[in-house]
C-alpha cells in the first residue's frame, strides 16, 4: 500500500435540494496514478470531479485533495491542481502564446519560468508555426493537446481531465494519451472521466459510477475478471444495466 | 434505385480558409442502413446539412430520393426525417406536445401512424407529460428519433444521435435503427464511434472533409494491407515505448487491453523476435488479430498523411 | 498582484478582437455626445406661428414685423379671419395664433391700450407656456418702445389662451410618447428574440426541413404579441385616461386600429431585426440600439425635432413612432378624426408593408 495518497475521499455526498447528485463516495487516489472515472451522463461524475477541484463545496462527507481540505483550503487545492474540460479549456480568441502566458501566469510562474516552459511545450507538440494563430482556429485535436499541456504547464501534484477525447480522431486520441502516460510517469497523477470503453484500460484502476454512486473501483484487469467480462464495455453494460437514473 | 446521390461535392466555410467537405462522392441504396464514420471536424454534418438543403454546396451535386438538392428543396423537405445533432425540440413544451406538434408540422396526425414508432414510444409513454428539456439524454434522443419518424418518411438523417449518450442507451438506440430498416426506411447515421460502424450495411470513414473509404465493414477490413497483431504484457506503457523503438515493428497503437501492431515485411521470423525481444516482459502475450474498424481508420489516416 | 496583472492583459485583449464591443465603446459616446450636443435642445427658435390680423393698420404691421424678426417665431402666414385659426392648428404644423382686433392701432394710441390675443396649441404645454412667454415679451418690448416714443404710458394687453390642453397637463405629451416606445420597443424585441431563439437552440433546423412553410411559423409568432400588444394598449390608456387625467376626445376605434397598424409595424422591424442576426444576445442588442434611442429622441415627445441639425430631421422622417405619436395626440388630445390623419396613416401603412415584405422575400430558407 504506497503512502502517497493524493486524493482521500470518505462518503462525500453533493445534494441539490431533494436530488443527491453524489451519494456517500468513498476512495482513494495513489501518487502518479491514472485513475479513471467510467459513467454515464447524469451519474454524477462531472459533479464529484467538482468538489475535488474546489469548485463546489460538498453537502457532507470528507475530501483532502494534495494534502488540503475541501472545505476550508479551496484555495490553496487550486493552486496544486490542473483542469482541463471537453467544454472549456482554452481562450479560443487569443493566440496559443497568449494564452500559455496566460495560464502560466494564473498559476504563479515566473516570467523566466514561463518563457521556458512555453518552449518546451511548443518543441513538444511541434506547434512552432502555430504560435500566432487564434487557438479558436485550430483544428479540434490540437487544442486538446494545448490545453492538457497548459493545465500541466506547473506540474500541479493533481490534474483532473473531464472527458478531454471526446470527438477527437483516433490517432489523435492516442497522441493524447501518450501525453497523459509521460504525464503519469513524471508523478502527476490523473483524474479522468471518460465515455471511451477502451481507455479505461489505459487507466491503472477505474471507478464506475452508477446513479451517484461508485459501484466498481479496481484495476481493469480485476474487473472482466469478477464480471466474467471479455471488455471493459461489457463490466459497464452489467453495471449500468441496472441503473435508476438512465431509464429516467 | 439510388436513394441519395452525391457527386463531388465541396463545401468551405469563412471565404475558403475552412475545407469542410472537400470532393464528396457517393451514393445510397434504397433501404440501406449507411454510417458516415468520423472524428468531429469531418464534415459529418456539413455533409448531412447539404442533404437536407439547409445549406448550399460550393460546386457540385446531389439528389435525395431523385430531387436535386439546388432545386427541390419542398419535395426533399417533405420526404425527409432528420435529426440534429443539438437536441433541437422544444424544452418546454411536453413529450406528447412535441410530437403531435411535428406531426402537425408533417400534415399528419399521431394516430395515423403510431405502428411506425410504437416501439420507441412505449419506452417514452410513462413521461408522455414531462416537459422535454427534463428527460434525460437516451429519452430526448428517443423523442427526437419519433419526431423524426412521425411523418413516415422514405428516407431518414440522423446526425450523430448517440453522441453524448450512455452506452446502454446507445446499444438500444441501435436496435431501434435495425427494426426501422425493416421497415423499408433508408437510414443514413452519422457517428465518431467507430465500433457502432459494424452495426451498418456499408460504411463511409470520413475525415478531414474527405472520405477515405466507403464499403461494407466487412470489405473495408478485408482491405486492411498488413497482418495485424495484438500485444500485452504487464506494465503496457513501457511495453509501447519498447516496442516503438523496434525498426521491424511498422506501427504499434494503444487500443484498450491490448497494443496493436504492424511488420514492415512479412517474415516469418517476426513473432518469434517479437518475442525475444520482450522476453524482459512479464505475462507477455501475442497474437494475430483481425482488424477493427479503427484499425482501418488509422490506417487510412496515416495513407492520407503520407501522400499529402 | 501578478496574476491579477495577467488577468487584465487578457481582458483586453478580448475587447480590442471583438467589433461589436468596440463599437459599443467608442462609437456610442462620439455619437451621443454630437447628438445631445447638437440636435437635442429645448430651446425652441422659428416656430411656425399665424397672425389673425382683423386690424390691418400701421401698429398691427409694426409689430407683426417685430415678431417675424424675433429668431423665436417665424410667421407662416397671415390670416384675416377668425375662422381660420382651428384650421391651422389641426394641420398640425402651427403651434401659436396672435389675433390683433380692430381698430388695434388706434385703441392704443387714442385710447391708450389695446388688447391682443395669444392662442397656443398646448398638446405640447411646455412648448406653449414656452412660446406664450416669448411672444409676451416681445409685445411688452414694443408697448414699451411705442411708449417711449409717443412720450406716454400706453398698454397692450395681451389674452393668453391655450387650447386643446388648458390646464397644461405633461400628460399629454409623455403617454403618447410611452405608448409608442413600449408598442415598438416590447414589439420589435419580442419578436426578433423569438424568433432568433429558434435558430440558436436549432429549432429552426428542424422546421425548415419539413413541408411546412417557415413564413407561417413567424407569422405565428406575432400573432400572440400582437394580442398581447393591444391589452398592453389597453393598461398604458385605462390609467392615463382615469388617473393621470389624459384627455380622450376622439374615437377609442380609430386609437385601436392605428395601434394595430403600427403594431405591425413593428413586428416588420422585428422580424427584419431577426433575419440579420443568429444570437439571441445580438438579436436583444440591435433591437434597443437601433430602436430605443432614434424613438426616444426623434418621436417628438422630449425634444422637439423642429429644432435639430436638417440631418438629423431627415432621419425623424423613416422613425414609424414619429408619425404614430402625431396620430395619437391628434386623436385624443385634439379630438380629430382619419380625415386629419390621413397622412400619417398612409406613410405608416407604407412603412409597414414595405418592412414586412422585405422582411419576408429575405427570410432565409436555408441556414447560411
Amino acid at each position: 500500500m504506497r503512502a502517497d495518497i493524493v486524493i482521500s475521499t470518505n462518503k462525500l455526498t453533493k445534494k441539490f435540494g431533494e436530488f443527491t447528485a453524489v451519494n456517500h463516495i468513498t476512495f482513494d487516489v495513489h501518487a502518479g496514478e491514472v485513475f479513471g472515472v467510467l459513467g454515464a451522463n447524469g451519474a454524477g461524475k462531472t459533479t464529484a470531479m467538482r468538489m475535488l477541484c474546489g469548485l463546489s463545496l460538498p453537502s457532507s462527507g470528507e475530501a483532502t485533495i494534495a494534502g488540503f481540505d475541501v472545505y476550508k483550503q479551496t484555495e490553496l487545492i487550486k493552486k496544486n491542481i490542473g483542469y482541463m474540460s471537453q467544454k472549456f479549456s482554452l481562450y479560443e480568441d487569443l493566440t496559443v502564446m497568449e494564452n500559455i502566458v496566460f495560464f502560466g501566469g494564473i498559476y504563479g510562474l515566473s516570467d523566466a519560468q514561463i518563457k521556458n516552459k512555453s518552449a518546451e511545450l511548443i518543441e513538444r507538440l511541434h506547434f512552432q508555426k502555430e504560435t500566432k494563430k487564434l487557438v479558436g482556429a485550430l483544428p479540434l485535436g490540437w487544442k486538446q493537446k494545448l490545453a492538457f499541456s497548459v493545465a500541466i504547464l506547473h506540474h500541479p501534484k493533481i490534474v483532473f481531465l473531464d472527458e478531454p477525447t471526446g470527438g477527437v480522431d483516433p490517432i489523435t486520441r492516442r497522441q493524447f494519451w501518450d501525453m497523459i502516460y509521460e504525464a503519469a510517469e513524471s508523478g502527476i497523477t490523473i483524474f479522468v472521466t471518460t465515455h471511451y470503453m477502451d481507455e479505461a484500460e489505459y487507466c491503472h484502476r477505474i471507478s464506475m459510477m452508477v446513479d451517484g454512486e461508485i459501484k466498481a473501483l479496481d484495476t481493469p484487469a480485476r474487473l472482466k475478471k469478477h464480471y466474467q467480462a471479455t471488455s471493459m464495455d461489457e463490466v459497464f453494460y452489467e453495471l449500468a444495466r441496472g441503473a435508476q437514473r438512465t431509464g429516467d | 434505385m439510388h436513394d441519395v446521390v452525391v457527386k463531388n461535392l465541396v463545401k468551405t466555410f469563412e471565404k475558403c480558409q475552412v475545407q469542410a467537405v472537400n470532393d464528396v462522392s457517393f451514393t445510397v441504396e434504397a433501404g440501406e442502413l449507411f454510417g458516415l464514420i468520423g472524428p468531429d471536424g469531418a464534415g459529418k454534418t456539413t455533409l448531412f446539412r447539404m442533404l437536407t438543403t439547409l445549406l448550399q454546396p460550393d460546386s457540385g451535386q446531389a439528389s435525395v430520393c431523385g430531387f436535386n438538392i439546388l432545386d427541390d428543396l419542398k419535395s426533399i423537405r417533405s420526404q425527409v426525417g432528420y435529426m440534429p445533432g443539438k437536441f433541437s425540440l422544444y424544452q418546454d413544451l411536453s413529450v406528447k406536445e412535441n410530437l403531435s406538434f411535428f406531426a402537425t408540422i408533417f400534415g399528419t396526425t399521431v394516430e395515423k401512424n403510431y405502428d411506425t414508432i410504437k416501439d420507441i414510444y412505449i419506452q417514452l409513454e410513462p413521461f408522455k407529460n414531462r416537459r422535454a428539456g427534463q428527460l434525460s439524454g437516451g429519452m430526448k434522443q428517443k423523442l427526437a428519433l419519433c419526431c423524426a419518424l412521425i411523418h413516415r418518411p422514405r428516407i431518414l438523417f440522423l446526425d450523430e444521435p448517440t453522441t453524448g449518450v450512455d452506452t446502454v442507451s446507445r446499444k438500444e438506440f441501435w436496435e431501434m435503427l435495425i427494426r426501422l430498416k425493416g421497415m423499408g426506411i433508408t437510414i443514413l447515421v452519422s457517428t465518431p464511434y467507430m465500433d457502432e460502424a459494424n452495426l451498418c450495411e456499408r460504411i463511409a470513414l470520413m475525415q478531414a472533409g474527405q472520405i477515405l473509404s466507403i464499403n461494407t465493414p466487412k470489405e473495408i477490413i478485408n482491405q486492411y494491407p498488413r497482418a495485424l497483431f495484438a500485444v500485452k504484457a504487464e506494465q503496457m506503457s513501457r511495453l509501447l515505448g519498447t516496442i516503438r523503438t523496434f525498426k521491424f515493428v511498422q506501427s504499434c497503437y494503444a487500443f484498450g487491453e491490448f497494443h496493436h501492431i504492424t511488420f514492415h515485411q512479412l517474415l516469418p521470423d517476426n513473432l518469434p523476435r517479437l518475442k525475444e525481444e520482450l522476453k524482459g516482459f512479464e505475462s507477455l502475450e501475442i497474437k494475430k488479430i483481425t482488424p477493427t474498424i479503427e484499425d482501418c481508420f488509422i490506417q487510412l489516416m496515416n495513407e492520407e498523411k503520407q501522400m499529402a | 498582484m501578478k496574476q491579477f496583472i495577467v488577468f487584465v492583459r487578457k481582458e483586453f485583449y478580448h475587447v480590442f478582437r471583438d467589433p461589436k464591443t468596440m463599437l459599443l465603446l467608442f462609437g456610442m459616446p462620439i455619437v451621443q455626445i454630437f447628438l445631445f450636443g447638437f440636435a437635442l435642445t429645448n430651446e425652441i427658435s422659428n416656430a411656425k406661428i399665424i397672425i389673425c390680423d382683423l386690424a390691418q393698420d400701421r401698429g398691427s404691421h409694426q409689430l407683426i414685423q417685430k415678431i417675424d424678426a424675433n429668431k423665436s417665431f417665424e410667421v407662416d402666414h397671415i390670416i384675416h379671419q377668425n375662422s381660420g385659426i382651428e384650421a391651422a392648428f389641426q394641420s398640425g404644423d402651427i403651434k401659436l395664433a396672435i389675433v390683433f382686433p380692430n381698430h388695434f392701432d388706434k385703441d392704443f394710441l387714442h385710447l391708450g391700450r389695446s388688447d391682443v390675443q395669444i392662442i397656443a396649441d398646448a398638446t405640447d404645454p411646455n412648448t406653449a407656456t414656452a412660446l406664450t412667454a416669448y411672444a409676451s415679451r416681445i409685445i411688452m418690448d414694443y408697448q414699451v418702445e411705442q411708449s417711449i416714443e409717443m412720450k406716454r404710458v400706453a398698454h397692450i394687453v395681451s389674452e393668453i389662451r391655450m387650447v386643446y390642453n388648458p390646464e397644461l397637463k405633461g400628460v399629454t405629451n409623455f403617454v403618447p410618447g410611452v405608448m409608442s416606445l413600449v408598442l415598438l420597443l416590447v414589439c420589435v424585441l419580442m419578436t426578433s428574440v423569438s424568433i432568433v431563439k429558434e435558430k440558436e437552440t436549432g429549432t429552426m433546423e428542424v422546421l425548415l426541413v419539413s413541408p411546412f412553410n417557415p413564413i407561417l411559423v413567424i407569422l405565428s409568432k406575432a400573432v400572440p404579441y400582437f394580442i398581447l400588444s393591444l391589452i398592453n394598449l389597453t393598461l398604458i390608456l385605462v390609467p392615463s385616461i382615469i388617473v393621470l387625467g389624459m384627455p380622450m376626445k376622439g374615437s377609442y376605434l380609430l386609437v385601436y386600429a392605428e395601434s394595430a397598424l403600427f403594431i405591425f409595424t413593428a413586428l416588420g422591424l422585428g422580424l427584419l431585426i431577426s433575419n440579420s442576426t443568429n444570437s439571441q444576445q445580438a438579436a436583444m442588442l440591435i433591437s434597443l440600439m437601433a430602436m430605443l434611442l432614434p424613438t426616444i429622441m426623434l418621436t417628438g415627445f422630449m425634444f422637439p425635432v423642429e429644432n435639430m441639425p436638417v440631418a438629423l430631421q431627415f432621419v425623424s422622417y423613416i422613425v414609424p413612432s414619429k408619425y404614430y405619436y402625431i396620430i395619437v395626440k391628434s386623436i385624443m388630445i385634439k379630438g380629430l378624426g382619419l380625415a386629419a390623419i390621413w397622412k400619417e396613416t398612409l406613410v405608416l401603412a407604407l412603412m409597414c408593408l414595405a418592412l414586412l415584405a422585405f422582411s419576408i422575400k429575405k427570410f432565409k430558407r436555408r441556414l447560411e
